[in-house]
């Protein structure tokens, strides 16, 4: 057990290298002058000069990547090249307001997604299950961003309910006003998440529910709520959890988009601000961010197994 | 020695009697007829005609090539898409514009049938890019060992990073136009269609055919190219599919954001970007395009979940079990 973990936390060490080794390229094989594109139209010589300088693009390649993976193994991100200030405090600034509307989509997308697949799953080829697979086909096809403002234009704009835009923080600003403004935001990141938990839960629980134990467990005259949450649920949970993992990837992208759409002064602002200015110290910061918590969250879910199927022993 | 000359005969006859062949000629031809007909439409119809049977395939494939058409005929009976007519601003849908104009006083009819055409490009043009290149890297990944293991870390590598914040920096870097946003949506999705092209290779490798080719001396690329090449297209065709709907997603967020095709272009990203200031006033900007999108992404999904079902039914009985 303890020889698997200590494994499987090795195996993460090479994921990351190659991220890092990506980032770290991406800039230096750019076609063109990197310090002239991030300088921009309008700057001078010395302006390039000075970013060429900023990014260490004047020693040789080796140096440089040595420099800069010492850097990043301390925990230094770098600094960005317009507020001066280091990104790893950046990111610190406007972590809250991301990690919250995160969560919120995490738990909203289980809580509907979960029961919808289940469902689906025991009475497939129903209406329900018709109308699951629907939904899910349809969240995959529409774009985030135009959900966000059909959901603005109904909720917001047509009866009121909810403000349109804008974030308030839950320890400044209170619990209500925060949940006020999180709903639709996180309904609209959790459509596509809830797309697909509900499918993955629904093909797990079907083939959960052909299993030689639920006939026994149905012809003990068991009841089909205990059935379903008893047996095949937690038998079904290892790839519902791993798919859970997989979809931190959409979410990450989703959270970029919908803060945008109602200003959220989140990380992903943060990515477009810079991408407007050029800043490309935070853009690489955000990625290798991301990225880092992609990888941990999936070495999370895959030790987590365990704790969902005794059967699994390493 | 008479008598079993006499009784062979009559053994002989006895059968025939039976099965009639001789006594009712007509029926019987007809009969045989019959089967073979069977056998024929039995092995007649091509995997293109047995897909089309499928409900998901046809009208997923016939809402595409609809949109198809209109998108490659758009210049013939649309507007300008880029004519100004700045009196006309921000008009609601009417008879003379059908969807209306936008801040410009620009046809939003004629600017969401030419977005049509750019997404329908950046989506097949990325299908057909990314399964290239994937198919190279996962052939040479299932077969030669020791790069398998680099390799595929660096696709793992690949996948960690999220696809859009990939793109948006490889865009800002190299500055946007229709070739960098192409690159820069197809990375991403590279490391899928390896991983899925290995798996199709591990699994071929073991098969006893591809064991008697080796020992008959057949050579590698023969092997790849008559036996585990084959086996890649049912699930390359799906997957092909996928990415070409999660590419027009990915173009359009990334016009949306502001980091995509240059903005003179009229893609649908591009278009709904330019419809966020007056969304207040005329939310139809960016509701037209986006429902464009929305059907479009939504019958190639359609598509590609008939094509799984008939062209590679052991994950479709997984999938529905």
């Amino acid at each position: 057990m303890l020889r698997y973990v200590a494994m499987r936390v090795l195996s993460t060490v090479p994921v990351m290298a190659v991220v890092a080794l990506f980032v770290f390229a991406m800039l230096r094989l750019a076609p063109g002058d990197p310090a002239a594109v991030i300088a921009g139209d309008y700057a001078t010589a010395e302006d390039v000069e000075r970013i060429r300088e900023n990014l260490g693009l004047n020693e040789p390649i080796v140096i440089q990547f040595w420099h800069w993976i010492g850097a990043l193994a301390q925990g230094d991100l770098g600094t960005s090249i317009f507020t001066n200030l280091p990104v790893t405090t950046l990111i610190g600034q406007r972590l809250e307001p991301t990690l919250l509307l995160a969560l919120s989509t995490l738990i909203f997308a289980i809580v509907v997604a979960v029961p919808l697949g289940t469902i689906a799953a025991w009475k497939a080829n129903s209406l329900v299950d018709r109308f699951v697979m629907l939904f899910s086909v349809g969240g995959f096809s529409i774009p985030v961003f135009v959900l966000g403002y059909m959901l603005i234009y109904i909720l917001a704009m047509e009866l009121r309910w909810l403000p349109v835009q804008g974030y308030k923080s839950p320890f400044v600003d209170g619990i209500g006003p925060f949940l006020h403004h999180i709903i639709l935001p996180t309904m609209t990141l959790s459509v596509i998440y809830i797309a697909l938990i509900a499918r993955i839960t629904r093909a797990a629980v079907i083939e959960v529910l052909q299993e030689d134990y639920i006939r026994t467990a149905r012809s003990k005259g068991q009841s089909e709520i205990k059935i379903l949450l008893t047996h095949a649920l937690k038998n079904a949970a290892v790839p519902i959890v791993t798919v859970i993992g997989i979809g931190i990837a959409l979410l990450i992208g989703g959270v970029v988009v919908t803060e945008s759409v109602f200003n959220i002064p989140g990380l992903g602002r943060l990515v477009l601000d810079a991408v407007l200015a050029r800043d490309f110290p935070i853009i690489q910061g955000l990625i290798l961010f991301f990225s880092f918590v992609y990888i941990m969250i999936n070495l999370l879910i895959d030790l987590s197994y365990t704790l969902f199927d005794p059967r699994i022993r390493y | 020695m008479a008598v079993t000359q006499d009784q062979m005969p009559q053994k002989q006859r006895i059968p025939e009697h039976l099965t009639g062949s001789t006594t009712a000629e007509g029926p019987g031809a007809e009969f045989e007829d019959e089967n073979a007909l069977a056998i024929a439409t039995r092995q007649e119809p091509s995997i293109f005609r047995l897909a089309l049977r499928n409900r998901g395939v046809f009208w997923g494939g016939a809402l595409l090539v609809l949109f198809a058409v209109i998108a490659a005929l758009g210049p013939f009976f649309a507007a300008d898409p880029v004519a100004l007519n700045p009196i006309n601003r921000l008009k609601p849908p009417s008879g003379a514009d059908w969807l209306g104009t936008d801040f410009l006083g620009r046809d939003l009819f004629s600017r969401v049938v030419n977005g049509g055409r750019i997404s329908l490009i950046i989506g097949i043009a990325t299908a057909l890019v990314s399964v290239t290149i994937g198919l190279l890297i996962g052939l040479i990944a299932g077969y030669i060992r020791w790069l398998d293991a680099v390799l595929m870390r660096v696709m793992d590598g690949l996948m960690a990073i999220p696809a859009i914040l990939l793109a948006i920096a490889l865009i800002s870097l190299s500055g946007a136009s229709l070739l960098t946003v192409l690159i820069a949506i197809t990375i991403p999705e590279v490391p899928r269609v390896v991983r899925l092209v290995r798996a199709v290779v591990l699994t071929v490798r073991e098969e006893p055919y591809v064991e008697a080719a080796i020992t008959a001396g057949t050579r590698l690329p023969a092997i790849l190219v008559r036996h585990v090449l084959p086996n890649t297209i049912a699930p390359l065709i799906v997957q092909a599919t996928y990415i070409c709907g999660s590419a027009m997603l990915t173009e359009a967020i990334l016009g949306f954001l502001g980091a995509g095709i240059p903005p003179e272009i009229p893609s649908w990203g591009n278009i709904m970007s330019e419809g966020r200031t007056y969304f207040q006033i005329s939310p139809w900007i960016i509701f037209y395009p986006g429902i464009a999108l929305a059907l479009t992404v939504l019958a190639v999904n359609v598509l590609g979940d008939g094509l799984r079902d008939t062209l590679d039914p052991r994950i479709a009985r997984k999938m529905r079990a």
